[in-house]
């Protein structure tokens, strides 16, 4: 993608096809010979790895889209099929789920190296502005396909989104209408969003490949900002920045594993594990994190056209970027205050993130309201006023002497001042809120299966299921568990034949047989749980009202908030446990001593866990009602302690594969980042 | 890797070739799920589950059709006609030479269970049809003989017969 090539082949075949199409000098150009800067930092690599995580997202997203249906009846039960019993399903899901915010990340990351570097000044203007686009293209893929598994937030979310067009005066609701193709967010509305899902991402790789080409022809930015004079000042692409690269892409792939193996959900909303219901929307709607910031704006604009120009105003200002600045000194490292600036704009925008994710209520509006007009002031005040009074420091005169130059302490006590204040500003800011929520946190249980090696207990497995199939199978189903389930590997530990058994004493309705009538025969292995209720209107009639929700999915729908810094050490310690916690400390929560705030209607129960206390389910468990064969204590807490276990292998039946092989990921990536490490050192020695 | 130095060479390359070696085996871990992935899922496997088959309303000279793991299965009850015919062909004269014992359970010798899909190219032969008394693919014109044998036309191989048993008398179990 640099001109015409001066490759010479000698195998004459390629020779042969060279002549009549010169792909081979194409390649050999653009990521052999192609000169890079020698002094490349690592937030470079990010360039590399995007392109693997969109040929990732691309890769992953063509084998799901094998398992899917998008109907707005089957969408949700096919995502559960796929994870379930798709070999490797789950795997597959989560590299998809967690690569869309890993895409992310890695996207942030490049285009706030392109800000602090300068990388959209002249002749890069056209490249910055191509980036752009793929950024809003991204944006559009990622929220569509958030829309596709059709959980609560699936359908909320294009609820709200798509409703952000309504507020286009005169023509707003036609579009809505439009987009929606039909009277409000529905089936028509799925299946053209999985269409266009499906078709962004090859639009996103042809803008890429023009990206990559603007690249390769006005040539790298580098630390320094100084354009490249000689030869000295470069390397050819392979081997030094491939293997730069490809380490740096190993390195990514830990962090992403992490995601992938042990925290499949941090990044995701429970709620989303609740099927779309267009008659209720989620207590607190947020879009996924990545949208957060602009969310945070669209919200602190208390107009409706406004804060929806607003939102997208500080996506296009970024087109605007190589004209706002035109200080000539392209590197931060060398503008004493732009760099400052800078890293309290990165600030600005992690606090709007954080904003985004809080109810839009109190401190938050005012909080989110200054750092909106931060935010803008940045690009449309700061930046054009730096590049009149900033007196930048002298940059090198070319790579080669800022390379010998390298080496000199610098001053990371800013940016560590910096992220003292953001946590201290994050922390003040989870104080008012723990004020705000006073709900009792369901405690912190201990479970086998936590952390990286949990594996769940057999026995406590069992019993679960006596707990369910002798009280909660009363009233609440478990569609997506069938008997045969019950011998998988990795799950209660019952024989095929037990299993079997245990189906055949259930009745299955079947049919029609050959005179048209629907017939009832015992159960099979192939067979799932039957629901205690035909229907939701049957559910509501016999339960007063309150529909007893579906087990299968629970402890993953379940979940409460953690708050800062909770959350932080949560990644580390891979805390997934919210969902039993909740799940046990419910069933443990009825007390039939009302506090006196607290008024309950007839027909509900007092619960300490449960939001706003008013539950329609009764105290389900009381000590001695269920008699274990193992010897287990006949109590409350060791019930709901089994029955919540087994309803975390229902919500997960590959949760011990999910770890086993994570284990085995860590492993080897570790090992290969560590050879890919040294192999980087050994060539890169060459260039020194 | 065409230095002087040939002790540092060397352990250059074993690093180089190690790494690669390290990356062939991850490739290769990794295609394995991504191909995986295509076999059928535990529902479908569990769906292709043993069916049970009662055999009473099927008289003599007719046939049903059912499915078995989306296959479609013919149970016929030949005639004394049909069997005799399908026995007294010579075996060695058959393009897949079975008898027509072979492809029956001793004792019932009237019932023919077959995979009812042509062994050409997969349609799905008419029985009671053609001119051997048995089965006609309307596709490419195969003709099977009332023991599913194939006896003319392009198909290679006779209409396989499905794993089954008698459960009782009039109750077969396939698969």
């Amino acid at each position: 993608m640099s001109g015409p090539s001066d490759y010479q082949p000698t195998n004459p075949v390629v020779k042969w096809i060279e002549r009549r199409l010169p792909i081979f000098g194409l390649v050999h150009s653009s990521f052999v010979a192609y000169p890079t800067p020698r002094n490349l930092n690592y937030w470079w690599t990010f360039g590399a790895i995007l392109s693997f995580m969109l040929g990732v997202q691309i890769l992953t997203g063509i084998i799901l889209a094998m398992h899917y249906t998008p109907n707005a009846d089957l969408a949700f039960k096919s995502v559960e099929s796929l994870v379930r019993d798709v070999n490797y399903g789950w795997m597959l899901r989560n590299i998809h789920a967690a690569g869309a915010s890993m895409f992310f990340f890695a996207v942030y990351i490049h285009m706030f190296r392109g800000l602090y570097y300068g990388s959209y000044k002249e002749p890069r203007e056209i490249l910055w502005i191509l980036g752009v686009i793929i950024y809003l293209l991204m944006m559009a893929t990622g929220f569509m396909g958030y829309v596709l598994p059709w959980g609560q937030m699936s359908f909320w979310g294009a609820t709200v989104i798509t409703n952000l067009f309504s507020a286009i005066p005169y023509v707003g609701d036609s579009i809505v209408t439009l987009l929606w193709g039909g009277y409000s967010v529905g089936n028509p509305t799925l299946n053209r969003f999985f269409s266009l899902h499906y078709l962004l991402p090859f639009v996103i790789a042809g803008v890429v490949v023009l990206h990559v080409w603007a690249l390769h022809v006005a040539g790298q930015n580098n630390p320094a900002g100084v354009e490249v004079k000689t030869e000295k000042d470069t390397v050819p692409f392979t081997p030094y920045a491939t293997i730069k690269d490809a380490f740096g892409v190993s390195c990514f792939l830990l962090f992403f594993a992490w995601f992938i193996f042990y925290m499949p959900n941090y990044l995701g909303d429970a709620d989303n594990y609740i099927p779309a219901n267009p008659g209720v929307t989620p207590m607190h709607i947020v879009p996924e994190w990545y949208y957060l910031p602009f969310y945070a704006i669209l919200r602190s604009i208390p107009n409706k056209l406004a804060g929806v120009i607003a939102m997208f105003s500080a996506i296009v200002v970024l087109a605007f970027l190589p004209w706002l600045d035109s200080a000539r000194t392209r590197s931060s490292k060398y503008r004493p205050l732009a760099k400052q600036f800078f890293w309290m704009f990165v600030v600005v925008c992690v606090l709007l993130g954080y904003l985004g994710a809080q109810p839009p209520e109190g401190i938050y509006v005012i909080a989110g309201r200054i750092l909106t007009f931060c935010y803008f002031a940045y690009f449309l005040i700061l930046l054009p006023l730096l590049s009149r009074i900033e007196t930048p420091r002298p940059i090198p005169n070319s790579i080669a002497e800022d390379v010998l130059a390298k080496s000199k302490g610098k001053s990371a006590v800013a940016s560590v001042a910096i992220m003292f204040a953001l946590a201290g500003a994050l922390f003040a800011g989870s104080a008012g809120n723990a004020r705000a929520a006073e709900d009792l946190v369901p405690p912190s249980q201990s479970w086998s299966f936590a952390g990286p090696l949990g594996k769940f207990d057999r026995g406590s497995l069992q019993r679960g299921l006596k707990v369910y199939k002798e009280v909660c199978s009363a009233c609440h189903s478990l569609n997506y568990i069938a008997f045969r389930n019950l011998a998988d590997a990795g799950g209660p530990g019952y024989s095929e034949a037990q299993a079997a058994s245990l189906a055949s004493e259930y009745k299955i309705k079947d049919g029609p047989n050959d005179q048209g009538d629907m017939f009832e025969r015992p159960g099979r292995p192939a067979d799932y749980f039957p629901a205690p209720f035909p229907n939701e209107q049957a559910a509501r009639a016999a339960n007063g009202g309150g529909l007893p929700p579906d087990l299968s999915l629970i402890t993953k729908a379940r979940s409460y908030e953690r708050g800062f810094p909770q959350f932080i050490f949560d990644f580390f310690t891979q805390f997934q446990e919210q969902g039993p916690n909740y799940v046990s400390a419910i069933l443990q929560g009825f007390d039939d001593k009302v506090p006196a705030d607290v008024s309950i209607p007839a027909g509900s129960y007092y619960n300490k866990y449960f939001p706003g206390h008013s539950i329609k389910m009764p105290k389900p468990l009381s000590d001695g009602q269920v008699t274990f064969d193992d010897g287990a204590p006949a109590t409350v807490p060791q019930y709901a302690h089994d029955v919540t276990t087994f309803l975390m292998w229902a919500a997960e039946p590959h949760l011990e594969q999910r770890k086993r092989i994570g284990l085995q990921v860590f492993v080897f990536l570790i090992l290969f980042a560590g050879l890919m490490y040294f192999t980087k050192k050994k060539v890169w020695a060459n260039a020194h | 890797m065409t230095t002087a130095s040939s002790a540092g060479s060397t352990r250059r390359d074993f690093l180089f070739v190690a790494t690669g070696a390290v990356a062939a085996v991850g490739g290769l871990a990794t295609v394995w799920p991504l191909v995986s992935q295509m076999n059928p899922d535990a529902s479908t496997i569990a769906a292709g589950a043993p069916i049970e088959v009662d055999l009473t309303p099927i008289a003599t000279g007719q046939d049903i059709k059912v499915f078995w793991r989306g296959k479609p299965i013919y149970i016929m009850n030949r005639t004394k006609k049909q069997i005799d015919e399908a026995r007294a062909v010579s075996v060695t004269e058959l393009r897949d030479p079975q008898t027509d014992q072979s492809r029956v359970k001793d004792g019932h010798d009237n019932w023919l269970v077959v995979i009812g899909i042509c062994t050409h190219l997969g349609c799905i032969p008419i029985a009671h049809d053609g001119n051997y008394d048995g089965f006609f693919c309307p596709c490419h014109g195969s003709q099977y003989d009332s023991s599913g044998r194939i006896r003319q036309g392009p198909a290679p191989l006779n209409l396989p017969v499905p794993p089954y048993q008698f459960v009782s008398d009039s109750k077969i179990q396939i698969g």
